[in-house]
């Protein structure tokens, strides 16, 4: 299989792999938008086609993927070259697993739940969401990113809106407006940092120009603190919300328990993961310096994430909005590895936002279920499940355990890294991080009890157990939480290298920094932005003179430092840290 | 030989995995049989690798075996690997032998239950992971064997999960645990800071490199984490309620193996705590001795047979603390391996009483079984003798090296140490000659009406005299209408007799007012001849039912005068029965029962069914693990004898695992017998005391069995009342912050857009005049910004 794999990989090296794929569930979509209303039998299929196929393209993608930490299946073409616009996609150990994910909870969500209405809009906008949250992980041109970034929104506001319970259209109206509202300063940091970039020479010399290409930036740019830390604040902004951060979160809660089933699968698994996979590559990838000096804020508001979240999910009577609210814990586990600026918390993180995805997609399927059959997700009006539903019961005590990190399974791994990691970076964090897994055993296994355990009287008692289908429907969910917990080196392997880079980036940018503090040469500092407009204006008057950027260089001191550079990459920021806060 | 430890781990993974998906397939009892088997595989296996260590010299005996590599991320790496020496095998030995042991007791324990299968699931899955706790050569997979057999023990008390009870308990063992697991965690990353690694090797040769502080820091995380699983104070609270779940369950896993994880942790990293300053030694210790004390006490006053154990472990894994505290890992081990052989044995036994008594696990409806289960009680009497420190028995052995090193050591407060070991050993013989007597001498409480068969047929007897005085009331009813009737034929004869008077005024009238020569006079004459016999026979029929009323009424009152005497009695027997206290006072082995003469043939179904149901002795595959029990709690005091240096087996064989940590004992031999005696004295005392108030009802037990005692002393409770009280407020409190507060703010702020949107609509009338007014001045402006520039 593998082999032959490798000799068809051969023949279409050429072909550009990642923008197909996103293209197959876009093309889905339309092609589900001509299909005869009538024949909804073949919506259902056509999506789930769809999203196979895309899904089978992106384990082509991980099976071809080589163990290092460079970017790979680069597809890289002029879009709007004025504006510096590219088509730029390209996957690295960062964002690889995040499209595997992707393209694995589509086709779960979509085999394992039904609409109860309208099928043909349902496949159409979920096709479209495959699409944009694919291309907002493949998207290494900011521009590009934003735009998929905000896409995503669009199908998902429709389909909460549309297809959800109860109070839905406030829902996802909050949920609408919240992220757009909060992503809007993005966009002006996104060209902010592009035009207040434009000057900057790269290595050999030759000047940047007006790009939104995320390497070439954060390889070259040569922003101040004041400049970076204002444009990471609007980043960091519409990150917080998506991820999302105490006290950015209360739009969740509503998004979560409104949304149909596929539409909490895929904004837990895939969409609160835009916010991480965001902090990681367009904050600590382009701004360093400022994500270092600000780690402190945003571990404690982690830190709080986790406990507060937990406490709260603890006290949730409605089962969906509690394992919503178990989201923010777990994602505070993730921003805290983030902070911890150490490969153990990085790669930590980024594993656990695939392990939060595989499980709580489960937890969110497994409460669907019981929602089709008891139409209530009322934790009080359930209970002695176990007696009538002894598979369902087995499905979800194993997702339950490895949601609470019981190490053996998915969920421990990554979180224990996280741990470990910030531990060793910033250790008072977490130890308070650490009380977290006890009220996740507590909030997890009470509403178990509650649900599960006990007598069981009326509904609760006849309640159908999992089918056939079910079961295969959620069974690859199952073996990786297994799999995962038991031999995650395959997944770290392929982690480790981006992570090592991202790190080895962020120590040479952090030791550049640290070299010129002495020396404060802000040019683009307190006024960067407004220097924005000036560029503009001296772009226009002359975009080539050579003088002009090189005294910049010289202003900058970076020549000089290429060398210490090199030295510097052996220290990690961990150590630095450390050394900064004696 | 050595190479085959990876099967020790895989056997019972293979049966775990094996019954997983075909145990229902394969049913009662060959399920049950497929689990002991792995289990007895392993232990086979885990045989070879000891004889294989064994046959190396004691220097050489550490090996790990690397499976694969499980996380591996920058400098940190750990392996799934194995670790085999001395400690690791000690441990896999007695886990997999016992485990066995129970594993077939189970088959009987467990027939006829619907989730038979699913039981030996669990049970193979705790039996793969206490092996990888034990057997592993890091401490994350000791974690994930330590974290494995919470899990399991939670899935395995709350089997029986109708039951909320049994569910709350399971819950409560699992967060308690977390609790401890926290400290496990930190303590790892601490380690991992300090040495940058956490494979035991690094950690065991090269603990010097830790500092003193940071060693003792440490030790009380892991601390925590023992106290967790081990279920010292102050996390002891779930291990009582763990008794909620199946009985094969409390012996296997909350007595004999994951209950001493922590004993054992704190072992394996003895070198740790060597580096620790001299007072965590100190803190661990008194840990272990007061969390004895407490549960010895509190053991003395239960009355369920189960909990009686449960305390009894909680106590005796206080003395392996100790043990621990006073650097006498050996002793520690040793006590471990005793407890674990006679402790199973204990609540194996329980178990088996309980099975025989149709699920009856009070005490107080126990006594005199020694006649129908010779088999249980022999072997819960050799249990009983060495718990209680009789000598020749096995817990003779271990605890007095524990007392005898804890005399010896030379922490602060050794001797108090002393003393409180001592004290629980007393009070160990005592509460155990207790159950022992309670359970299975003097009178047969089983066949004793319980409270609630005496309340039923209270209420019964009630229930009879009410439908006594009912007929009573019936009657009377009657009678009271039979006197109505009399009444109304008495007016009936009285109206006759009136007008028999009537007519003979009407006739004698008739007649005077007549003339002889009428020709009607003689009639007349005639008629008042009637007249006047009619008037003395209707007084004669009126005075008769005049009678028949009196009659009438003297049965009536006579009637009326039982029906009050009923009423009286109903008065009475409800008195009486609200009178009938529910009994929970202690009992004695000579405990006659209450009183039933009253009741006698009142007594509910239950009652009289039992009288013609004897408790029976259990089946084979219960029995025999209770005589290889009893065999090897009477003996396993051979394996280390306290005689000679040569006689240390145990000691010799561990000595690789320690380090040169273990402590030396400077006391001399004098000292040695004096306290070895001295504690087999109190042995006796406590025996002797036992039986002078149980079987010989000396004393009165409620004397003894305080309050305080029975309700533990009311920390449970305590806890109970905090956590449900204003840690759920707080909790509440958070809840609520979130939804006004936090969510509120942005609802406001989103409330104050709407309007500002609001207001800005009044700038947008829709008037094509004002748009274009709009854009006139707006583009002046910007031109004369222009202008302005250019000039």
């Amino acid at each position: 299989m593998y082999s032959f794999l490798a000799a068809e990989a051969e023949k279409v090296d050429s072909f550009s792999l990642l923008p197909a794929m996103i293209a197959v569930p876009a093309l889905t979509a339309v092609v589900i938008a001509l299909l005869p209303k009538s024949r909804a039998d073949y919506l259902k299929l056509a999506a789930l086609v769809g999203s196979t196929i895309a899904g089978a393209m992106s384990f082509y993608m991980l099976i071809k993927f080589q163990v290092n930490g460079d970017f790979q299946f680069v597809t890289k073409q002029d879009w709007v070259p004025d504006l510096g616009l590219s088509l730029f996609f390209a996957v690295d150990g960062i964002s690889l697993f995040l499209v595997v994910l992707t393209g694995l909870l589509f086709p779960i969500a979509i085999l394992t739940t039904e609409p109860h209405h309208d099928p043909k809009p349902y496949y159409v906008w979920l096709m479209l969401l495959m699409a944009g949250s694919l291309g907002a992980f493949m998207a290494l041109d900011l521009l590009l990113f934003f735009l998929f970034f905000e896409v995503v929104l669009v199908p998902m506001y429709f389909l909460i809106g549309g297809w959800g319970h109860g109070n839905r259209v406030y829902a996802a109206m909050k949920f609408f407006l919240y992220t757009m509202a909060a992503s809007a300063l993005m966009l002006v940091g996104i060209i902010g940092l592009a035009f207040a970039s434009a000057d900057a020479t790269r290595a050999d010399g030759t000047r940047l120009g007006i790009t939104f290409d995320v390497v070439e930036l954060a390889e070259n740019h040569t922003l101040g603190t004041t400049a970076s830390t204002i444009i990471f604040l609007t980043f960091a902004l519409a990150f917080a919300v998506k991820v999302p951060l105490f006290p950015f979160h209360t739009w969740l809660p509503d998004a979560h328990t409104e949304a149909p089933t596929a539409g909490s699968v895929i904004l837990a698994g895939v969409m609160l993961k835009l916010g991480t996979y965001g902090m990681l590559r367009f904050g600590l990838y382009l701004f360093p310096t400022v994500v270092r000096d600000l780690a402190p804020i945003f571990l404690t508001l982690g830190v709080v994430g986790i406990l507060y979240g937990a406490a709260v999910a603890t006290m949730q009577k409605d089962l969906k909005r509690l394992v919503a609210y178990s989201s923010v814990a777990h994602m505070g586990f993730i921003v805290l590895g983030i902070f911890a600026l150490n490969s153990q918390g990085l790669e930590g993180a980024v594993l656990q936002m695939v392990n939060h995805g595989i499980s709580t997609g489960a937890l969110f399927i497994l409460v669907g279920w019981i929602y089709e059959r008891r139409h209530t997700r009322e934790i009080a009006a359930l209970g002695g499940l176990q007696k009538s539903a002894p598979k369902m019961a087995a499905v979800f005590t194993i997702v339950m355990l490895s949601s609470l990190g019981l190490p053996g399974l998915n969920g421990f791994v990554g979180e224990f890294l996280i741990l470990l990691g910030a531990f060793s970076s910033a250790q008072w964090w977490a130890v308070l991080a650490a009380f977290g897994v006890i009220l996740a055993a507590l909030y997890l296994l009470w509403a178990y009890q509650r649900s599960f355990h006990g007598p069981a009287s009326g509904d609760n008692a006849t309640m159908a157990d999992l089918k056939l289908s079910e079961l295969l429907g959620i069974a690859p969910l199952i073996i990786l939480i297994v799999f995962l917990g038991i031999y995650p080196q395959p997944v770290l392997d392929r982690i480790s290298p981006a992570v090592d880079r991202l790190i080895e980036h962020v120590d040479s940018r952090v030791d550049d920094y640290e070299e010129q503090e002495p020396v404060p040469t802000d040019r683009t500092g307190a006024d960067g932005l407004v220097a924005v407009a000036e560029k503009i204006h001296a772009e226009a008057k002359d975009g080539h003179s050579e003088d002009e950027d090189h005294s910049d260089e010289e202003s900058q001191g970076d020549g000089g430092t290429e060398s210490a550079e090199a030295e510097s990459t052996e220290r990690s920021a961990a150590e630095i840290s450390e050394e900064d806060s004696e | 030989m050595i190479d085959l430890a990876f099967l020790i781990p895989l056997f019972p993974l293979a049966g775990f995995l094996l019954l997983f998906f075909f145990g229902r397939r394969l049913g009662e009892p060959v399920a049950g049989w497929v689990a002991t088997f792995f289990c007895g595989f392993s232990f086979v296996t885990t045989a070879l690798v000891f004889i294989g260590l064994a046959g190396e010299p004691s220097s050489e005996r550490f090996h790990v075996q690397k499976l694969f590599t499980w996380i591996s991320v920058g400098s940190f790496e750990v392996d799934f690997g194995l670790l085999v020496d001395p400690l690791s095998i000690t441990m896999c030995l007695f886990i997999t032998g016992v485990g066995s042991l129970i594993h077939m007791y189970s088959i009987g324990y467990m027939h006829g239950d619907p989730n038979f299968s699913k039981f030996f699931v669990y049970l193979n899955l705790f039996v793969a992971s206490m092996i990888f706790l034990v057997l592993s050569d890091n401490l994350l997979l000791t974690f994930l064997g330590w974290e494995g057999v919470g899990a399991c023990s939670y899935l395995l008390i709350s089997f029986w999960f109708d039951d909320a009870a049994n569910a709350t308990a399971g819950k409560k063992a699992f967060v308690t645990n977390r609790i401890g697991d926290v400290g496990f965690m930190l303590g790892t990353f601490l380690l991992f800071t300090s040495l940058s690694s956490i494979n035991y090797e690094d950690i065991l040769t090269r603990s010097d490199e830790l500092t003193p502080q940071v060693a003792s820091i440490v030790a009380v995380l892991f601390l925590l984490g023992a106290a967790g699983k081990s279920a010292q104070l102050p996390l002891y609270v779930w291990l009582p309620d763990a008794m909620a779940g199946p009985t094969p369950v409390s012996a296997l896993i909350h007595a004999a193996t994951m209950v001493t994880s922590g004993v054992f942790l704190l072992t394996r990293l003895n070198p740790v705590l060597a580096q620790a300053e001299t007072w965590t030694g100190g803190v661990i210790a008194w840990i272990g001795a007061l969390t004895a004390l407490f549960a010895a006490t509190v053991a003395v006053a239960q009355t369920d047979i189960k909990k009686v154990l449960a305390y009894s472990t909680v106590s005796q894994l206080g003395y392996m603390f100790l043990a621990i505290g006073v650097g006498a890992y050996v002793p520690a081990i040793f006590h471990m391996i005793t407890h674990a052989f006679f402790k199973a044995l204990l609540f194996l036994g329980s178990g088996s009483v309980i099975h025989g008594l149709n699920g009856e696990q009070d005490m107080r409806r126990m006594g005199g079984l020694q006649k129908y289960m010779p088999v249980t009680a022999f072997t819960f009497i050799v249990g009983w003798l060495a718990i209680a420190g009789v000598p020749p028995f096995s817990g003779f052995w271990s605890k007095d090296e524990i007392l005898l090193y804890t005399w010896d050591a030379d922490i602060a407060g050794g001797k108090a140490l002393w003393v409180v070991g001592i004290v629980t050993a007393l009070l160990t013989a005592f509460y155990m000659t207790r159950q022992v007597i309670l359970t299975f001498f003097g009178e047969t409480r089983y066949f004793q009406p319980t409270n609630e068969e005496i309340q039923q047929a209270w209420a019964n007897r009630v229930d009879s005299v009410r439908s006594d005085a009912a007929g009573h009331q019936e009657a009377f009813a009657k009678l009271e209408a039979a006197t109505e009737k009399a009444l109304a034929d008495v007016a009936k004869r009285e109206a006759a007799v009136a007008k028999s008077s009537e007519d003979l005024i009407s006739a004698e009238l008739a007649v005077a007012s007549a003339s002889e020569s009428d020709d009607g006079y003689e009639k007349l004459t005639k008629a008042l001849d009637k007249a006047t016999k009619a008037g003395p026979k209707a007084e004669t029929a009126l005075s008769k039912a005049q009678e028949k009323v009196e009659a009438a009424r003297d049965a009536q009152r006579e009637s009326e005068e039982e029906l009050i005497s009923v009423q009286a009695q109903i008065l009475e027997v409800e008195n009486l029965a609200n009178r009938v206290e529910v009994s929970n006072a202690p009992v004695t082995a000579g405990s006659a029962g209450p009183d039933i003469s009253e009741i006698e043939d009142y007594l509910p179904e239950s009652y009289t069914d039992r009288q013609d149901s004897e408790p029976h002795e259990s089946p084979a595959t219960m029995t025999v693990p209770l005589i290889v029990l009893a065999a090897l709690a009477a003996v396993a005091g051979l394996l280390n004898l306290p005689f000679a240096k040569s006689t240390h087996f145990l000691e010799h064989w561990l000595e690789p695992s320690l380090f040169g940590n273990e402590h030396h004992l400077s006391s001399s031999g004098a000292t040695k017998w004096g306290l070895a005696i001295f504690a087999i004295a109190c042995a006796a005392t406590a025996i002797f005391a036992a039986f002078s108030v149980y079987r010989n009802n000396r004393v009165d037990p409620s004397k003894i069995e305080l309050d305080g005692m029975a309700n533990a002393w009311w920390v449970d409770q305590s806890y109970a009342d905090f956590f449900g009280g204003p840690g759920r407020a707080l909790f509440n409190l958070f809840a609520w912050f979130d939804r006004t507060i936090v969510d509120g703010a942005v609802m406001g702020f989103s409330k104050g857009f709407s309007w500002f949107g609001r207001s800005m609509k009044l700038l947008q009338p829709g008037l094509v005049r004002s748009y274009a007014l709009g854009i006139a001045v707006g583009s002046i402006l910007i031109m004369s910004w222009f202008i302005g520039r250019i000039y």
